[in-house]
């Protein structure tokens, strides 16, 4: 969109000075198509975030998966002495510290590999969310832009107050 | 039961939790939880964690099509998430303060109560034409989708801003300090309080719970509470169950998405006053 083609629409003020932002003033035709146009962009580009991280963290989380069942062949046994419970019980060890996840990587173990797709899975969320500032910073929605930097702001300050 | 028993049949029972999870906006921790504590006698604390994980994979399994679809209200989704993800980080801290206990009594009280409020607006959820809110207005958080199931464009305008805002804030809390049921204040609130149509309204809180959970992921996956046997098979099953849900929402009639919500609304409430009277 280019600049000259934005109308008093949104931001600030037609002649009268007046806003429709607000002032319970109906949006005029040509305004609303303008801010579905926008609306548009930013739901195409989050929704595409949204995809790819999903469909990356279930590839990794696939491979990972198969490679704790390479590494341990009486994992696959269908009917035999070892059972799962071993496996999710409160003494299990599994990486949960990013130490422990470089040190499980660096090893080619396939839980780390496994932890590795659930933190990109977790991750996805927050990364929506950022792509939405700059979706909205782009499109010159700040009262939007504002907003949803708050969010990330907070999701930001709960990963260093959780100490990971 | 050996490992690989437990990941196939995990998986399979998590592809039904993303399913019916995507359908009515509450994750599929719902099914998740109760499933792992009771049918494979695993810590309740690892099954927590699991259900972190799959309210995230619901939510961006869902929302990747409910966002490109328009059927979620990205503005309204954005917007209310100021709320819960303070809800979440405060209450994250709250969680020693307050008994367990008094929680699930509290919570299982007012998921009774928001049960009734959204069955009795079964015959009356036709979308508002007009709204006076100020904080809807100014951010404009009004908007319209293609409703496949009637076969037209329901434009719908938001109310009762204000209101929304602080029960999303509870919202939050509640899921930071339980582990569970962050979707089942949402979908009431948008529906409700907000007068969101239904389907949008469960369409939106799928959008938000994963932002939601993604506040309190990080203290579950230091406290060494991801599993990573447990949580494979959880997301992957729960990202194909999300995205077979995406597709049946469109489709569905609003009413129908309206009565299972309440049913498994009723479900959730009697559990957390089972455990808050019983434990």
């Amino acid at each position: 969109m280019s600049g000259a083609g934005r109308g008093p629409g949104r931001h600030p003020a037609g002649p009268s000075g007046a806003t429709w932002r607000g002032a319970r003033r109906a949006p005029t035709p040509a305004e609303a198509a303008r801010t579905a146009q926008k609306v548009r962009r930013v739901e195409l580009a989050i929704s595409l975030v949204l995809r790819v991280g999903v469909v990356t963290s279930v590839l990794v989380i696939a491979v990972g998966l198969g490679l704790m069942f390479a590494h341990h062949g009486s994992y696959l046994a269908l009917r035999g002495p070892l059972s799962y419970r071993a496996l999710t019980s409160t003494s299990t060890s599994f990486p949960h510290s990013f130490s422990a996840l470089g040190h499980a990587l660096a090893h080619d173990e396939g839980r780390g590999v496994v932890v590795l797709g659930v933190l990109i899975l977790i991750l996805t969320p927050v990364l929506r969310v950022a792509v939405g500032v700059v979706s909205f910073a782009y499109e010159k929605d700040a009262p939007m832009a504002l907003v949803t930097l708050f969010v990330l702001a907070v999701l930001v300050g709960s990963f260093f107050l959780a100490g990971a | 039961m050996t490992p690989l028993d437990f990941v196939v049949s995990l998986a399979l029972i998590s592809v039904a939790a993303g399913v019916l999870g995507s359908l009515v906006g509450l994750g599929g921790g719902v099914v998740i939880v109760p499933t792992l504590t009771l049918l494979y006698h695993v810590d309740i604390r690892l099954a927590i964690g699991a259900s972190i994980v799959s309210v995230i994979a619901t939510s961006s399994g869902a929302a990747a099509a409910y966002v490109r679809d328009r059927m979620a209200n990205l503005r309204a989704g954005m917007f209310l998430e100021v709320a819960t993800t303070t809800g979440a980080l405060t209450g994250a801290y709250l969680t020693t303060l307050l008994p367990a206990r008094f929680l699930f009594v509290f919570f299982g009280l007012i998921l009774a109560y928001s049960s009734v409020a959204t069955f009795r607006r079964r015959h009356a959820d036709a979308p508002l034409t007009a709204s006076d809110d100020r904080l809807a207005n100014y951010f404009d958080l009004h908007g319209s989708y293609h409703d496949l199931a009637e076969g037209r464009e329901i434009p719908y305008k938001v109310v009762g801003t204000k209101l929304g805002l602080s029960i999303m804030y509870v919202a939050g809390l509640v899921s930071a300090l339980l582990g569970i049921g962050s979707g089942a204040l949402k979908v009431p609130a948008m529906d409700s309080a907000m007068h969101l149509p239904m389907k949008v309204s469960s369409a939106t809180s799928n959008f938000m719970i994963g932002v939601t959970a993604a506040a309190s992921a990080g203290v579950y996956f230091v406290r060494g509470q991801i599993d990573p046997i447990i949580a494979a098979p959880v997301a992957a099953g729960v990202l194909l169950g999300a995205t077979v849900g995406a597709r049946i929402l469109g489709r569905a009639a609003s009413k129908t998405i309206r009565i299972l919500f309440v049913v498994v609304l009723v479900v959730i409430s009697l559990e957390m006053l089972q455990k808050g009277v019983l434990a």
